[in-house]
C-alpha cells in the first residue's frame, strides 16, 4: 500500500524535465520533495495526477499500475493534487470550490459533511462560503485548494508549493495543516516544496530532486543535518 | 410615449431570438475556445425540420420539440464527431489556432449544400403558429403581437431552464468550472470531454429555438438564418463572448438598439449599425460588457 515511482522520465519536447526517477512513499506517511526552480518537482506531480504523460517508468498506488491514467479517473481512486499556484477556481464562490471536488461522488450528504470537516480545518473559510473566490487573500486561497482536495477524499494527497508567496506566519499554519492531513486522518502525502527546512521538518522522507534526477533521499530529520546536502541544495 | 413603449417591445422581442442564438455561440466558445459558424447551419437543418413537420401534422409543439431535441444531437455529435478528431490532430501551431474555425466553416457549407438537395433553395413560407396581428387595446392596434408575445414568453424559459441549470445543478457547477478552468475541473473529476459534448448539446438546442423563432411568418431558405448568425455574434461580443449573462443582455441591447433605428432612421441602416457596434466594442472594450480584463489567457 504504497506510492511506488520506478525509473521515471517525462520529457518536454525535446528536454528531459525528469529523468529516471525512483522513489516510493509509505502509506500513510508524508514525504517531501525538494528542489530548486526547475528541478523538475512540478512536472512530477503533473505526471503522478496524469496531467502529463510519462515517457518511460511506471507510478503504482496502492499495488495497482496508475501509469497513464487520467487525472479524473485518478480522482475517483482516491488521488488529489493541489497544482501550483492556489489552485483554485476565482469565478465560482468558496462553496462551489469546494463542492467541484465531491460533485464525482454525487452525494449530498456525504458532500455536506466533508464540506463541514473543511469548516472546521479552516474556520475562516466557513465565514466566507458565499463569497467569490477572487476576493480571499493567498493564504485564504491556498486553504481553499487544499479543502477542495479534502473534499474529494484522498487518501493519496500530491502538493505543488503550497507555501508559494505567503507569509510567514501563514505557511507555519499551512504546513501544520498538512501534517494534521497525515497524522490524524492517515493521508498519504507527497509534498513538493523550495521551502526546504519547512517541509522536512513536518515530513516522514525527504527526496532531494535537481535537474530530473533523485539526489539523495532518506529520513528527513537525517537529510536536514547533512552538511553536504545543506550547502549544496537546501540553501541554509 | 406610446410608440416608444412600442418600438422597445419589439426590440426585447427580436433581441430575445438574437440572446438565444448568441448563448449558443457563447456555449460552445466557453466549452471549446471556437467560435462555431456552422451553427447558422446546424439551426437551419432544425428549422427545416420544424417547417416539415408543421406542415405534416400541423403541431407546432411537436416541431418545436423535435427540432431542439435534433438540435441538440447534431450539436453532440458535431463536436464529438468532428472538433474532437480535429482538436486530437490539430492541437499545436498556427494551425490549431485556425483549424477549427475553418472547420466549422467548412461544415456550414456542406450543411447549406444538403439542405438545398433536400429541400431546394426555393423560400418555404414558414407560417407562424399564432396570429401576428397586433394587439388591441381600444380602438389602437398595436404593432406588438400574440407571435411576439410567444417570442418572448420562448426565449425567457429557455433563459430560465439554463440558468438554473447552470446556477443549481452539479452538472451547471462542473460545466462553469470546465469552462474557467479545465484543469482544476479535471483534478476534481470532472469529465471536461463530456462537459465539452454537453455544452454543444445545449448550444445545438438553444441555436434551434432561435431558428424556428426568427424564421415564424417568414420565408425560410438555406441562407436565410445567416443573418440572425451575424447578430447573434455582435450579442456575444457585446458580452463577452464568456458570459452567459452577458450573452442575454447582448441580444436584448442589440435587438431593441436595431429596433430602434429601424423604426426612426430606417431598415438599410441596421445591418451597418451591428457591425458599426462590433468594432466599436472591440476598440473600446474587447472583453465585453461583462467580460473581466485578462480573466482568463486561454
Amino acid at each position: 500500500m504504497t506510492l511506488k515511482v520506478e525509473r521515471l522520465v517525462v520529457e518536454h519536447g525535446a528536454i528531459r524535465a525528469i529523468d529516471g526517477i525512483s522513489f516510493e512513499v509509505a502509506e500513510g506517511s508524508l514525504a517531501a520533495v525538494i528542489g530548486s526552480n526547475g528541478a523538475g518537482k512540478t512536472t512530477l506531480l503533473r505526471t503522478l495526477s496524469g496531467l502529463k504523460d510519462a515517457k518511460l517508468g511506471k507510478v503504482s498506488w496502492m499495488g495497482r499500475d496508475i501509469t497513464g491514467m487520467k487525472p479524473e479517473d485518478l480522482v475517483r481512486r482516491g488521488l488529489a493534487h493541489v497544482s501550483e499556484g492556489k489552485s483554485v477556481i476565482p469565478e465560482l464562490t468558496v462553496k462551489e470550490n469546494l463542492a467541484l471536488g465531491g460533485l464525482w461522488r454525487n452525494n449530498k450528504t456525504e458532500l455536506a459533511q466533508s464540506i463541514e470537516e473543511v469548516v472546521e480545518i479552516f474556520p475562516r473559510l466557513g465565514e466566507r462560503m458565499s463569497q467569490r473566490a477572487d476576493t480571499l487573500s493567498g493564504g485564504e486561497r491556498q486553504m481553499l485548494a487544499i479543502g477542495r482536495a479534502h473534499v474529494s477524499k484522498p487518501s493519496l494527497l500530491l502538493l505543488d508549493e503550497p507555501s508559494l508567496g505567503l507569509a510567514p506566519l501563514v505557511v507555519e499554519q499551512i504546513f501544520q495543516t498538512i501534517a494534521m492531513l497525515c497524522r490524524d486522518r492517515g493521508i498519504t502525502v507527497l509534498l513538493v516544496e523550495q521551502n526546504a527546512l519547512g517541509a522536512l521538518a513536518i515530513a516522514d522522507k525527504g527526496i532531494i530532486i535537481n535537474l530530473g534526477k533523485v539526489v539523495a533521499q532518506g529520513d528527513a530529520k537525517e537529510l536536514i543535518d547533512d552538511p553536504a546536502l545543506r550547502s549544496a541544495y537546501l540553501g541554509y | 410615449m406610446q410608440q416608444v413603449i412600442n418600438v422597445f417591445l419589439i426590440g426585447i422581442s427580436i433581441g430575445s431570438i438574437y440572446a438565444l442564438m448568441s448563448l449558443a455561440l457563447v456555449l460552445v466558445w466557453r466549452s471549446t475556445r471556437v467560435v462555431n459558424f456552422a451553427q447558422a447551419g446546424q439551426a437551419i437543418v432544425t428549422t427545416y425540420v420544424a417547417w416539415e413537420v408543421v406542415n405534416r401534422s400541423g403541431s407546432f409543439l411537436m416541431a418545436f420539440i423535435l427540432a431542439v431535441a435534433i438540435g441538440g444531437l447534431i450539436g453532440g455529435l458535431v463536436e464529438s464527431g468532428m472538433m474532437r478528431t480535429l482538436f486530437k490532430h490539430a492541437s499545436d501551431g498556427p494551425v490549431a489556432a485556425v483549424a477549427p474555425v475553418i472547420a466549422t466553416l467548412g461544415l456550414l457549407g456542406v450543411i447549406r449544400a444538403l439542405v438545398g438537395l433536400i429541400w431546394t433553395n426555393e423560400g418555404k413560407r414558414f407560417e407562424s403558429p399564432v396570429s401576428t396581428a397586433g394587439f388591441v387595446i381600444g380602438d389602437t392596434t398595436l404593432p406588438f403581437s400574440r407571435l411576439n408575445l410567444l417570442i418572448i414568453c420562448t426565449a425567457a424559459i429557455v433563459m430560465i431552464v439554463f440558468s438554473i441549470l447552470f446556477q443549481r445543478t452539479n452538472l451547471g457547477l462542473a460545466l462553469r468550472a470546465a469552462a474557467y478552468n479545465p484543469e482544476i475541473a479535471r483534478l476534481s473529476g470532472v469529465k471536461v470531454s463530456m462537459t465539452r459534448t454537453i455544452g454543444w448539446v445545449f448550444a445545438g438546442a438553444a441555436g434551434a429555438v432561435a431558428g424556428i423563432l426568427v424564421s415564424s411568418n417568414d420565408t425560410l431558405n438555406p441562407y436565410s438564418l445567416d443573418v440572425l448568425f451575424v447578430f447573434g455574434f455582435v450579442a456575444a461580443v457585446v458580452g463577452g463572448l464568456e458570459s452567459l449573462v452577458g450573452a442575454v443582455v447582448g441580444g436584448l441591447v442589440l435587438g431593441v438598439g436595431l429596433s430602434f433605428i429601424t423604426f426612426y432612421l430606417g431598415t438599410s441602416l441596421v445591418f451597418p449599425t451591428a457591425f458599426i457596434v462590433l468594432v466599436i466594442v472591440l476598440l473600446v472594450r474587447p472583453s465585453g460588457i461583462f467580460g473581466v480584463k485578462g480573466a482568463r489567457s486561454a
